[in-house]
């Protein structure tokens, strides 16, 4: 190779255009987050078989557990389960989806990271927030595809709501909320920790006591009070609740707990953890480079 | 020479109690391809991390395209292409779709974005190919889509990291053409990487990266000319050896040198070609023929080795940890052909 012997003009390449974005606004980053969602589910749709055994996990905990516990725990169910553990479970199994699926948030991210992908966002002159937007957005479309296939088995199985359509909807979209919020959590430990086999521990250990430690598959009243004590007031159980009463109706809750009441705690619940963890993911993301 | 289209100055940066880069200055004259080669943990891939905005250095100052890439990150994003050492390409979607993807993210719509796809998808021969999964792509081909990529936004600086890495020599030589290509399209590459071989025949400039410092800067025959000179090499018969070595002495002002065998006759060559007519003359009128003459120019090779020192003693520097949690594949890859 030669010398650079005069060496051509600086400036733009002759087939350059101007750039195409002078600053990011709002618009684009609702745009690039989209572009990243869409491209988070084309791997989902591509990739069935992720679909396929995010759906298979809670519809063996469905069978199972009607099946297995279902007739030694009807007894203590309250009349709204209509006599029917699988009445009582469906609503808790949508906040088990939504606690287990969380942590492919995490997954995803650090996938990314792994494989360079986060590099050439990170160069592109996209908005910050696109990567994480498009992540738990993509999340929550996925979640709502298995959590709906797994009602839709149950009610195969002979799941009822005992209230209206409008209000199982809404039990529906406020376990969604519930999924979403957790994907914000599983997005910040996926950013710390970085490493799948870590994610994989970092994000199941904390899943399972919060999940067997709280109203999702059976009532909290014969637990010991000091695990009671946690359980009543964990948020799983306080959205549990929210859509047991929502779906099963008033009678479903705990003695003394008012549905409107339990259905607002989930919304602050909710609002609450979002609030703290949007930023912190953020903050990780910003910091993930350096 | 015009304003350089990438000016570093003075870059510092830490990776814990490690100095990555150590006070790396450098200007990169625009429409030229910049080579910056060094050994594993000499800093090079932090070096492209500062200037491709991926990571905020802790002192210094870096422009690229007439932006400050530190404090004004989205303005240079705008102008520059990065190709890291993994091709960052998604093998569940079509190429593409991987494609349309960036040109979307650099702000291109719809029908735009398609047909800038369409456009620099046939440019790296990837036509044919486009409507298939990546995952059926062989690596080379992946390495091109990656390349492809980070064309579409049209950017003024791409910055190529170790880009032909883990690929075959001949998706090699096809990497080497299209940033050839790209060049002459008035682009400016700067590219990391560890192949003397890459660097001789890509780069018009080299910066030689050693332990976070730059160590040398220039064409690559300065490089060469800068660390040895011109060696000169003299077969003769065995009955001729002693009196040849006198005469070599006497034109090149010092004894020869020999090579294990013993046959061979070696002396600097400060004159180059004016050296080796003066040695022949002088051993021809003495009545030795000689069996074989060659003038030997250094390699990069050699001003490599020169510069960088013992590549042993820091082979396994800790800035290895620049891509945190990759240490061993990194490690892996850095391994010399």
């Amino acid at each position: 190779m030669t010398a650079a012997t005069g060496t051509p003009a600086t400036g733009a390449p002759s087939g350059a255009a101007a750039p195409l974005r002078g600053r990011i606004t709002p618009l684009d980053a609702v745009r690039d987050a989209v572009v990243i969602g869409r491209r988070n589910l084309l791997r989902v749709v591509r990739l069935p078989q992720l679909l396929l055994f995010a759906t298979v996990q809670p519809v063996m905990f469905l069978i199972l557990f009607t099946y297995v516990f279902g007739g030694a725990i009807e007894g203590a169910l309250p009349p709204a389960a209509a006599g029917e553990y699988l009445n009582w479970l469906v609503p808790g199994l949508m906040i088990q989806v939504s606690a287990f699926g969380s942590g492919q948030t995490a997954l995803g991210l650090v996938e990314d990271l792994e494989k360079g992908v986060v590099d050439r966002f990170r160069s592109l002159p996209m908005a910050r927030s696109a990567v994480l937007a498009g992540r738990t957005g993509a999340d929550l479309a996925r979640n709502a595809v298995v959590i709906g296939l797994m009602v839709l088995v149950g009610a195969l199985l002979g799941f009822r709501y005992q209230t209206s359509f409008p209000r199982f909807l809404a039990g529906y979209l406020l376990a969604l909320g519930f999924a979403h919020a957790l994907s914000w959590v599983m997005a910040t430990v996926g950013l710390l920790v970085r490493t799948p086999e870590a994610v994989q521990s970092a994000v199941f250990l904390p899943v399972f006591p919060l999940v067997f430690a709280s109203s999702v598959f059976l009532p909290t009243a014969t637990m010991p009070s000091w695990l009671r004590a946690f359980a009543d007031h964990q948020p799983l159980t306080v959205v549990t609740n929210s859509l047991r009463g929502l779906m099963l109706g008033e009678g479903a809750l705990p003695p003394g707990q008012v549905l409107a009441d339990q259905v607002l705690r989930s919304g602050l619940w909710i609002a609450g953890i979002v609030l703290v963890f949007a930023p912190l993911a953020i903050r990780a993301y910003r910091r993930v480079a350096t | 020479m015009t304003d350089p289209i990438v000016r570093v100055r003075d870059v510092v940066h830490d990776f814990g109690r490690t100095r990555a880069l150590d006070g790396v200055s450098l200007d990169v004259p625009g429409g030229i391809v910049y080579g910056l080669l060094g050994p594993n943990g000499a800093g090079k891939t932090t070096l492209i991390r500062v200037l491709s905005t991926l990571l905020r250095p802790a002192a210094g100052h870096v422009e690229v395209a007439g932006v400050d890439v530190i404090a004004d990150p989205t303005a240079a994003r705008m102008r520059i292409g990065l190709a890291g050492q993994f091709a960052a390409v998604d093998a569940y979607l079509t190429g593409r779709e991987n494609v349309e993807m960036v040109g979307r993210l650099y702000g291109l719509r719809g029908a735009a974005a398609r047909a800038r796809a369409a456009e620099v998808l046939d440019r790296f021969g990837l036509g044919d190919a486009a409507d298939r999964r990546v995952a059926t792509y062989s690596g080379g081909m992946r390495r091109r889509l990656d390349l492809a990529a980070s064309l579409v936004g049209r950017p003024q600086v791409m910055f190529l990291d170790e880009p032909t890495t883990g690929i075959d020599p001949r998706s090699r030589m096809d990497v080497w053409e299209l940033v050839e290509d790209l060049v002459r399209g008035g682009t400016t590459v700067l590219l990391t990487t560890q192949y003397l071989e890459e660097a001789d025949r890509l780069a018009d400039r080299i910066a030689v990266i050693d332990v976070g410092r730059i160590v040398s800067e220039g064409t690559a025959d300065e490089l060469k000319a800068r660390v040895a000179s011109t060696v000169l090499e003299v077969h003769v018969p065995e009955a001729d050896r002693a009196r040849a070595a006198e005469l070599l002495t006497g034109v090149a002002g010092e004894a020869p040198a020999t090579d294990t065998a013993g046959t061979a006759l070696r002396v600097p060559a400060r004159d180059g070609g004016a050296t080796l007519v003066a040695a022949v003359r002088a051993l021809s009128d003495a009545g030795i023929t000689p069996d074989d003459v060659a003038l030997h120019r250094p390699t990069l090779d050699d001003a490599f080795l020169a510069l960088t020192g013992d590549p042993a003693t820091h082979a396994p520097t800790p800035t290895g940890r620049t891509r945190r949690g990759r240490r061993g594949r990194r490690a892996t890859e850095e391994v010399a052909p």
